[in-house]
């Protein structure tokens, strides 16, 4: 059994053979399991001048294909393999790698021949394949290339991570081939293509690369559902979703991708994707679990999925006992990012959750607010990287919070929690800071805490509020319903706590992960900020109830981090934890152990004598976040009259209404994640 | 017999299958990759053909003896070995394959037993012959 024995009769150093003059040099992967065949086409290819690698088995060419993301320039496969259909494999190369495959078989049937073509097989060879066939096949990778250069300059693809690595090189390779030889193809390309193709082919404008964000994607969805999965081809999508900007390129690499999602999703493929897949090695399609969050929750929010079959689905993925709730806030996450140590995250958060019930994605979104509703908040939690976690102590701390926050001025708690958190701050890392995105909260002073600059460890200025950009609506008062967000701890959570500067005045905790990179973005509680009043901490005190034992914790999960996981697979865990002192005095000791148990790391966390408390942390956002990303009925119940409402309550409900909250420029989804994807 | 007559003898019994149809211009395609750095390429190649087709015979005939007879099943085994058996120019023999896959296709269990008895024979006339073949190259060489 040969297991991708490569041979080259010419030494090649680069992978990519770019030392050698096209073609020669292409490295071919030849999949038959046939081991008579196999040898053949191994000596033909070598004979080619190629570097041939044999492969008698379709699984161990996906994995291949899957380790050497770029190791391969053209397969070669037959049709007819015990343990997978030469079909099949084609769509995957085709949905996760993008390479050009060529079929093979002895069969030359109509039937199997048109199977090929529509599969997306670049070419048919018919059994026994003599040599002259196999010197041509390098047009297919130059065909292949070039297309989605072209894709790539116009619309800005989706292959970016692969390709980008590929292009200088194959800038190099394809000016050395032979000009009339890849004059002819292109031109072949040009009358391939069809009028549309054509259009975008000439104009050289380049357009700006294309984000899936939550919203495009949802058309896209739904767009692709109305004409019926298996019929949707990319130019109809595009018509329908009726995107000005958007390509049937980008609609096409988006669609492929996707196909292959459902693939998965059906099949619970979830060992089979490991490794990266497309392109990008950071981004990982990979997960299933992961992607299936991501879809599940676009799904969730865009309707399409009833949330319990969205629960059901994602618990199944996660191979766990069914969550009730809607999505894992946590798997929000991972609607922008494919990685793989999401998915980690997410399983890891779903640990926590265990029974979690229900998932509150904005600052404790209340739970009654039903499923869809809930979908909905967290495809706008989403968008703002809001993650919320619902701790098994969750569902019920939407009610509590409910509860408490009502009667409770935020402004105290705020104060209070800031205090003690203050004061308790630790020198670590602590958990991830909710931060109140209303720029109204941020800006106003309401806390007057502490400022910890340094000395609080932890603190940095840099940190981004990487936590939600939830703007709490602590906006000095008892935020503490937006407080009572739940927080599921999270082992890797590290809460770094974010300095104030100067002053009494905490802005923002921040929890990030350790690892996490700190962008500067600016969700820099720092200046604007949940600043308390001191003043009104009295007031919060008061008003603190803490007869709740009911430990809320919210992660917050901010762009940053959101985008550091995505890139660098690291899972920020930002969790804001929200507590009220038992008594309601906001004694700051017990204040602070509320929020100071928030605030330690959630590794080793247990909240003490928290039990259940809401821990009331607040990230400040910057003024640019803001209140679009409370969602309105949450606020409409927590929010006390103290806050400036008015603005918060409305943006609130305007995005309820909406859905989907944009965020401003800060939210840049660089490319959907799903583009990355490995696939 | 000394080299010449050798070479003769070998060139003559290689030109008989192209002759008597038992092997086509595939085989020539093999040749034409022996090379210096596999020299005895197209044995290998024929070689491994024969280690692999009993195997794949093997498993004809198991489905053969079932009854009764799951045709699609035979179909897609003879389809592998026609498909090893074209690999190597084997003409004869390919040609009876798909014979035997005609009357798989239409369910005609007699004309399976009796072709797949074709396909048995030429197999193993071919294989008498190659060796000789070969085994006359090697001397000459």
């Amino acid at each position: 059994m040969n297991l991708g024995v490569k041979s080259g009769s010419m030494p090649s150093s680069s992978s990519h053979g770019s030392t050698q003059q096209f073609p020669a040099g292409l490295r071919v992967l030849v999949v038959d399991d046939d081991p008579t065949c196999l040898m053949i086409l191994e000596k033909m290819l070598r004979t080619c001048h190629y570097e041939a690698t044999k492969c008698n088995r379709a699984e161990i060419a996906l994995s291949l294909l899957r380790e050497n993301r770029n190791g391969f320039d053209i397969v070669l496969s037959d049709v007819h393999m015990p343990d997978m259909d030469g079909f099949k494999l084609l769509e995957y190369i085709g949905l996760e790698m993008d390479l050009p495959v060529i079929m093979m078989s002895a069969d030359d049937s109509k039937n199997v021949v048109m199977k090929g073509v529509t599969h997306g097989a670049c070419d048919y060879l018919i059994k026994p394949v003599r040599l002259e066939a196999l010197k041509n096949i390098w047009q297919h990778v130059v065909r292949k290339r070039k297309h989605v250069w072209k894709d790539i300059e116009q619309s800005g693809s989706v292959e970016d991570g692969k390709l980008q690595q590929q292009l200088p090189d194959d800038a190099d390779y394809l000016s050395s081939a032979n000009e009339g030889s890849w004059r002819n193809s292109k031109r072949k390309k040009d009358e391939e293509e069809d009028a549309e193709d054509r259009d975008d082919d000439t104009s050289s404008l380049k357009k700006p690369r294309v984000v899936w964000s939550v919203e495009l994607h949802q058309q896209f969805v739904a767009a692709a559902n109305q004409l019926g999965i298996d019929k949707a081809v990319p130019k109809k999508i595009l018509e329908l979703m009726n995107v000005p900007g958007l390509t049937r390129e980008n609609v096409a690499s988006h669609l492929q991708k996707y196909r292959l999602y459902l693939r998965r999703l059906s099949g619970q493929h979830q060992n089979a994707l490991n490794g990266s897949f497309m392109g990008n090695p950071e981004a990982t399609y990979g997960s299933i679990s992961s992607f299936n969050d991501l879809e599940l929750q676009a799904y969730a929010a865009s309707g399409q999925l009833p949330a319990q079959n969205l629960a059901a689905l994602q618990a199944a993925a996660f191979g766990r006992s069914s969550t009730k709730s809607v999505v894992s806030p946590l798997d929000q996450r991972n609607l922008f990012s494919f990685e793989t140590p999401k998915l980690r995250f997410g399983e890891g958060q779903q640990q926590h959750m265990s029974n979690s019930k229900q998932v509150n994605f904005l600052h404790g979104i209340p739970t009654n607010m039903e499923p869809k509703q809930l979908a909905n908040f967290h495809q706008a939690a989403n968008s703002f990287g809001i993650n919320m976690q619902v701790g098994s102590h969750g569902s019920q701390g939407n009610s509590l919070m409910m509860q408490m926050a009502q009667p409770q001025s935020r402004s105290q708690i705020q104060n209070d929690i800031n205090g003690s958190y203050v004061s308790r701050l630790p020198s670590s890392i602590g958990q991830p800071v909710v931060s109140n995105g209303t720029s109204r909260v941020l800006t106003r002073p309401v806390y007057n805490q502490v400022s910890q600059t340094s000395p609080v460890a932890g603190f940095s200025a840099q940190h981004t509020t990487d936590l939600s950009r939830n703007s709490f609506p602590l906006r000095g008062n008892s935020g503490i319903s937006s407080l009572a967000s739940k927080v599921i701890p999270r082992e890797e959570t590290s809460m770094q706590i974010k300095g104030p500067q100067g002053g009494s005045n905490y802005d923002v905790f921040t929890a990030q992960q350790q690892q996490q990179q700190h962008k500067s973005q600016d969700w820099n509680l720092q200046n604007s900020g949940l600043a308390f009043d001191t003043s009104q901490q009295a007031n919060m005190r008061g008003n603190l109830d803490v007869s709740q034992s009911t430990l809320v914790q919210q992660t917050f999960l901010s762009r940053d981090a959101i985008e550091q996981s995505r890139n660098s697979s690291v899972l920020p865990s930002v969790l804001l934890q929200q507590g009220f002192s038992s008594s309601g005095h906001s004694s700051s000791s017990s204040f602070g152990k509320g929020i100071f148990s928030g605030v330690e790391e959630i590794g080793h966390r247990n909240v003490p004598n928290i039990g259940q408390q809401l821990n009331a942390y607040f990230t400040d956002t910057s003024p640019r976040v803001k209140a679009e990303m409370l969602e309105g009925s949450f606020y409409n119940n927590i929010l006390p009259d103290q806050y400036d409402q008015e603005d918060l309550m409305s943006a609130l409900l305007k995005h309820q209404q909406e859905g989907i909250v944009t965020v401003e420029n800060d939210f840049d989804f660089d490319g959907y994640p799903l583009d990355n994807l490995p696939v | 017999m000394d080299r010449n007559q050798m070479q003769l003898k070998i060139a003559c019994l290689r030109k008989s299958f192209f002759d008597e149809g038992f092997l086509d211009e595939q085989f020539i395609q093999l040749e034409d990759l022996q090379d210096d750095v596999n020299p005895n390429f197209v044995e290998e190649i024929v070689g491994s053909f024969y280690g692999d087709s009993v195997r794949l015979l093997r498993n004809l005939e198991l489905s053969l003896e079932k009854r009764p007879f799951d045709f699609c099943k035979l179909e897609n085994y003879m389809h592998l070995f026609k498909s090893s058996s074209s690999s190597i120019g084997a003409i004869k023999v390919k040609r009876e394959c798909t014979r035997f896959q005609d009357y798989c296709k239409a369910g005609n269990a007699e004309g399976c037993i009796s072709s797949y008895q074709q396909v048995k024979q030429e197999h193993a006339i071919l294989r008498r012959k190659l060796e000789t073949y070969f085994k006359l190259a090697r001397q000459a060489a």
